[in-house]
């Protein structure tokens, strides 16, 4: 009679589907997970202690980089800390450019999620479904910010720049004959509102695709119905938030319940799931995307009748006009100042979160009152969540840590900061 | 969150537990209350088992390092015989003091019954600063402690696992320890002759691109000259 033992097997950091860099130590009964042991920590970059090291503003861009498929709602819970410590507010018109491009960020994030989720647990065709319209939508961010990804386009006050009157269009090119590139720039004739009000227009019809591939697909079904489970009362001791809360049946969402810039003015519903299970977080998920779609037609509408200032016209914390900084002696020390040193901020502790794709983002910013922040700790929902990755898994199958992983929605620019 | 109800969140706790709060202060929408190290427990497990506070999730957990708070790299307050200093010695300027507790460990607690949060923050001194583990109040707490421990060193009594977390395998020191220096103490590079990747002593530079400038509280939106005072 042979000896039986458990095996250690070890999964990632190079596994396809881990998402990245997650090493997960598993001790395995024949196909059966007893024990599973996240690794985090391969795409550590100390995002915090840079950031106290620098003027707020520089900080930024760092925040991009944290969960890099939802940028902007990384540097929304960043800037609303640095403008709830200075206590300024930002004009409305900046607030409702925010608000849509959460949820064009959300949108991105979910698409991202879908494809990849899809693509691990077998339906190939999700992930270039979802990139297309993804396309569309890092073209809304390069159109306002200049960068697809990384853009760096929130700042204390408001926003960067308003939105451009003219959508960029494609150009013949070796790769794209006239005809292509006429099609593509159909929808980019007019200004980037029209180019996202046709998008909102288009979208909820891509979501019925992606459904019809999934949501009763017999294969998608047994990979994810009664994986995972997690009930509401454990889903609040391990820290979940967002969707993955959601899904076990709580109706929390920081946008309805703390709302923050104009949530409390706009419509729209908070999906929730009732087992718990990969699927019900599949479902909830899928009609967050619906419900940006409706967030962002309310944005555009409110945008196009209301035009204003985007950010606030206090030179000790924006950058004047370049043109006034020609002519005008304090706008250029303002200039200069901002940009040497940066504005100090007052002493104090504050933590302001944002609803993000994944969940509750929160900044944890401590001033002393420098130019730059004493301590800053970032609120990571994927922390929280991939925590509880033993519970989850424990008692599945060696290929349900693949669905549970993607369930997750995990990013490790987040998770490992 | 409305300030009434935060008053009203505040007057409770202060009753509740009327002598182990050591501070408790509304700042800028946001209750924040400090108890000592030895009362954690006590008062973390009512905050949450008690149904008048219900904060049954544990948002976030960090550690603070107040070894270098208030320090500024410029003096700006006052010119020296040699005019304003220009000098980016770090830490060269005190300008706030703090209060000679070193270590803290800062609780977010969300209620989502009554829809409220609350920082609870505990101070901790010694070598090494010990707090107990909250594992098992929220489950939660087990990587946020283990992350505490790994950049700040902050042990967390009870803790079942407590290891490092963020940091590589076999890192030595607490690297977001205000004392660790960003550049950190080695780096690693491939070496050709041995054919694998070696550790060595960091070859870069300290160095300040701004200095760190500490203005006063009412500086933002002042438009009266700062006060002269004579030099000393």
């Amino acid at each position: 009679m042979p000896e039986i033992r458990n095996l250690t097997l070890n999964f990632g950091p190079q596994h396809p589907a881990a998402h990245g860099v997650l090493r997960l130590v598993l001790e395995m009964d024949g196909e059966v997970i007893e024990r599973a042991d996240p690794h985090i920590g391969l795409l550590h970059r100390a995002t915090e202690k840079l950031a106290e090291n620098k003027p707020f503003n520089q900080s930024i861009g760092y925040m991009d980089r944290l969960d890099y498929v939802s940028m902007m709602c990384n540097e929304h819970a960043y800037v609303m800390a640095i403008e709830k410590l200075l206590g300024i507010t930002p004009p409305i018109r900046a607030q409702y450019i925010r608000v849509m491009f959460d949820e064009i960020t959300r949108i991105l994030n979910h698409l991202m999620w879908l494809g990849a989720h899809g693509l691990d647990i077998g339906a190939m065709t999700m992930f270039l479904y979802c990139f297309r319209e993804r396309e569309d939508l890092m073209d809304c961010y390069e159109a306002v910010s200049g960068t697809r990804m990384h853009a760096t386009y929130y700042r204390p006050g408001g926003v960067y720049r308003d939105l451009p009157e003219q959508m960029p269009q494609y150009q013949p090119s070796q790769w794209r004959n006239e005809k292509e590139v006429r099609e593509l720039n159909t929808a980019r004739q007019g200004s980037l509102l029209d180019f996202v009000d046709d998008f909102c227009d288009r979208f909820p019809a891509c979501v019925d695709e992606y459904e019809t591939l999934l949501t009763d697909n017999r294969i998608w079904k047994q990979r994810t119905v009664d994986i995972g489970i997690v009930t509401p009362e454990r889903a609040l001791e391990l820290g979940f938030t967002g969707p993955m809360l959601r899904g076990s049946g709580i109706a929390w969402d920081l946008r309805k319940k703390q709302p923050y810039e104009v949530y409390a003015d706009l419509d729209f519903d908070i999906p929730v799931g009732v087992n718990g299970d990969c699927y019900d977080r599949y479902l909830v998920r899928v009609e967050e995307m619906r419900q940006s779609a409706r967030i962002i037609k309310q944005c555009v509408k409110w945008l196009r009748e209301n035009p204003g200032p985007v950010i606030l016209d206090d030179h000790k914390l924006t950058p004047p006009k370049r043109g006034e900084m020609k002519g005008d002696m304090e706008s250029l020390i303002h200039h200069f100042k901002l940009f040497t040193e940066g504005y100090c901020v007052p002493a104090g502790e504050v933590y302001a979160a944002v609803e993000h794709p994944k969940g509750e983002f929160g900044i944890y910013l401590v001033s002393d009152g420098a130019n730059k922040p004493y301590r800053l700790k970032a609120r990571a929902p994927g922390f929280a969540h991939l925590s509880a990755m033993n519970e989850m898994v424990a008692g599945h199958m060696l290929a349900d840590v693949v669905a549970v992983i993607g369930t997750m929605d995990i990013v490790f620019g987040e998770i490992d900061r | 969150m409305s300030s009434a109800k935060l008053e009203q969140l505040s007057a409770r706790l202060a009753e509740a537990f009327a002598d182990t709060l050591k501070a408790s202060r509304v700042d800028r929408g946001e209750l924040t209350v400090e108890v000592a190290p030895g009362d954690l427990l006590a008062v973390m497990s009512r905050l949450k088992d008690d149904t008048a506070f219900g904060f049954t999730q544990l948002s976030d957990l960090s550690g603070v390092d107040y070894l270098s708070y208030g320090e500024a790299d410029w003096q700006t307050q006052r010119a020296t015989a040699a005019g304003f200093s220009r000098g980016v010695a770090r830490g060269s300027v005190h300008m706030a003091a703090g209060d000679g507790r070193r270590f803290a460990v800062v609780y977010q607690l969300l209620s989502v019954p009554h829809n409220q949060r609350l920082r609870v923050k505990v101070y901790t001194d010694g070598q090494p600063p010990r707090v107990d583990s909250v594992t098992g109040i929220w489950p939660v707490a087990d990587w946020y402690e283990r992350e505490a421990f790994d950049l700040f060193g902050i042990l967390f009594d009870g803790h079942p696992d407590l290891r490092r977390i963020l940091t590589d395998y076999g890192f030595i020191g607490h690297p977001f320890r205000k004392d660790f220096p960003l550049e950190g103490h080695v780096e690693v590079r491939y070496d050709p002759e041995k054919g694998r990747v070696v550790n060595q002593p960091v070859s870069i530079e300290p160095r300040t691109l701004v200095p760190r400038v500490i203005r006063e509280e009412d500086w933002l939106h002042s438009s009266k000259p700062v006060q002269e005072t004579p030099d000393a």
